[in-house]
């Protein structure tokens, strides 16, 4: 797909990918729904609006080339996240406080 | 781009061995977690989803013919922007699927030619026509009724963008139910003409209806290994005995016969026995020989053909505004 091809020009008439993100309420992230075909930027919003909102799911939509996200690789997957794994001490459950010690 | 798979399976790779990456991805299916974009699979599990993803899309794209020809003719403005509002949910459902086939691999545009070509089938409920406006309420009713029990198990498929299209899916498909059985409600309450217009839909649409869930088990090749990937989580048979048994009460509150002469009843099961489906009509359809398979993709195809000035135009103007930024 678009992450393996060289940098050049899009096919004639080929629509590249966007990812869609939608937050669906003040107060929550943006979180990822889907993806979608369009010709530019602008586009890709108004098919994003149509195709992921149609019934009040968001209040705010962000799309992004999927050629220009860069994600982990799930092959390194176990090195790569192995460093939170091994710090217990990141976690409130790791210290011992006596019960009759309030709002701990 | 990082969150499509790479073009190359890994498996494929002379130098790499594939049965650690086996014994994950079979682990992860054990125990019950979903398989990502990016994980490695099978180069099976890949094809069957992305041909069943693909038929799926093509289903709905499709789908969108046999009601949309009820749009400019709907009785009154309420159905009609229904009936927009549904057909517009069909395109919708139709561009999750291929959005979630892509994550596979697969490329769009392949997708649409090998539909347009025949490569690829979609439902064959779709090649049935719709003769009055009744057949829109049935169709809500008995073949969205249909999908949603073929569907909501595919909420807890095993690939999880598949699966996160599904439950948006069923979400939408609730309301295309109703309002094709609140639709035949209104009908049944009209004219005599109007409840003999029903009956008749319900006559053309039940069979049909039951083929939806494919051929019975012992002729479903694939069933056993989609089951063993968590793909399909209940067989043809089972989905169909559920549909039935859902949907004979409806008919009885709606006042309709279903047109089976067999159905009644089993008290020792506790379902309902329904009489024996005419598979020759169904593989005949599947052939390419219902009523209305050359006129779907002949339109489909034309749809696609008369579109390209507008796609070729809406690439040109974007390429224009990028050289002059």
């Amino acid at each position: 797909m678009s992450e393996m091809q060289p940098e050049m020009e899009p096919v004639k008439h080929e629509w590249p990918l966007y990812e869609v993100f939608v937050r669906s309420k003040r107060g929550l992230n943006h979180v990822h729904v889907g993806s979608l075909h369009a010709a530019d930027d602008e586009m890709a919003i108004r098919h994003a609006r149509d195709l992921y909102t149609r019934r009040n799911e968001g209040v705010s939509i962000w799309v992004v080339k999927a050629a220009d996200i860069t994600a982990s690789s799930p092959d390194e997957k176990d090195p790569f996240f192995a460093p939170s794994a091994d710090k217990v001490y990141r976690h409130p459950t790791f210290y011992d406080i006596p019960d009759n010690v309030p709002h701990m | 781009m990082t969150l499509r798979p790479p073009p190359t399976p890994h498996g494929a790779h002379p130098e790499t061995t594939t049965e650690p990456l086996e014994a994950h991805f079979e682990h992860t299916i054990e125990a019950d977690q979903r398989i990502e974009p990016r994980d490695w699979v099978p180069e099976k599990y890949r094809a069957t989803l992305i041909r069943q993803i693909a038929q799926h899309a093509h289903s709905e794209i499709i789908g969108m013919q046999p009601e949309g020809n009820w749009i400019t003719r709907a009785p009154s403005l309420r159905r009609k922007a229904i009936l927009l509002a549904k057909v517009q949910d069909e395109a919708g459902h139709g561009l999750y699927l291929y959005s979630a086939a892509e994550t596979l691999g697969a490329d769009r545009r392949d997708l649409t030619e090998r539909l347009i070509s025949g490569k690829q089938k979609y439902s064959s409920i779709f090649n049935y026509p719709t003769l009055t406006f009744a057949d829109v309420g049935v169709i809500g009713w008995l073949v969205d009724g249909a999908a949603i029990c073929n569907q909501v198990p595919l909420c807890r498929c095993s690939y999880g963008p598949y699966a996160r299209g599904m439950i948006r899916i069923c979400k939408e498909e609730s309301f295309h139910q109703r309002q094709g059985y609140e639709l035949l409600m209104t009908m049944m309450r009209g004219t005599d003409a109007q409840r003999e217009m029903v009956q008749e839909s319900t006559n053309r649409w039940w069979w049909p209806s039951l083929m939806m869930f494919g051929p019975p088990d012992g002729d479903s090749p694939n069933t056993a290994q989609s089951m063993s990937w968590k793909i399909k989580r209940h067989t043809n048979d089972e989905l169909r005995q559920r549909f039935v048994d859902m949907t004979v009460p409806q008919a009885e509150a709606l006042g309709v016969t279903l047109p089976d002469p067999d159905l009644r009843w089993n008290a020792e099961r506790a379902s309902y026995d329904f009489g024996e489906i005419d598979w020759s009509e169904f593989k005949e359809v599947l052939r390419g020989n219902g009523p209305c398979n050359a006129q779907r993709v002949a339109h489909r195809k034309r749809a696609h053909d008369e579109g390209a000035w507008v796609r070729e135009a809406a690439a040109a103007y974007a390429r224009k505004h990028r050289e002059a930024v």
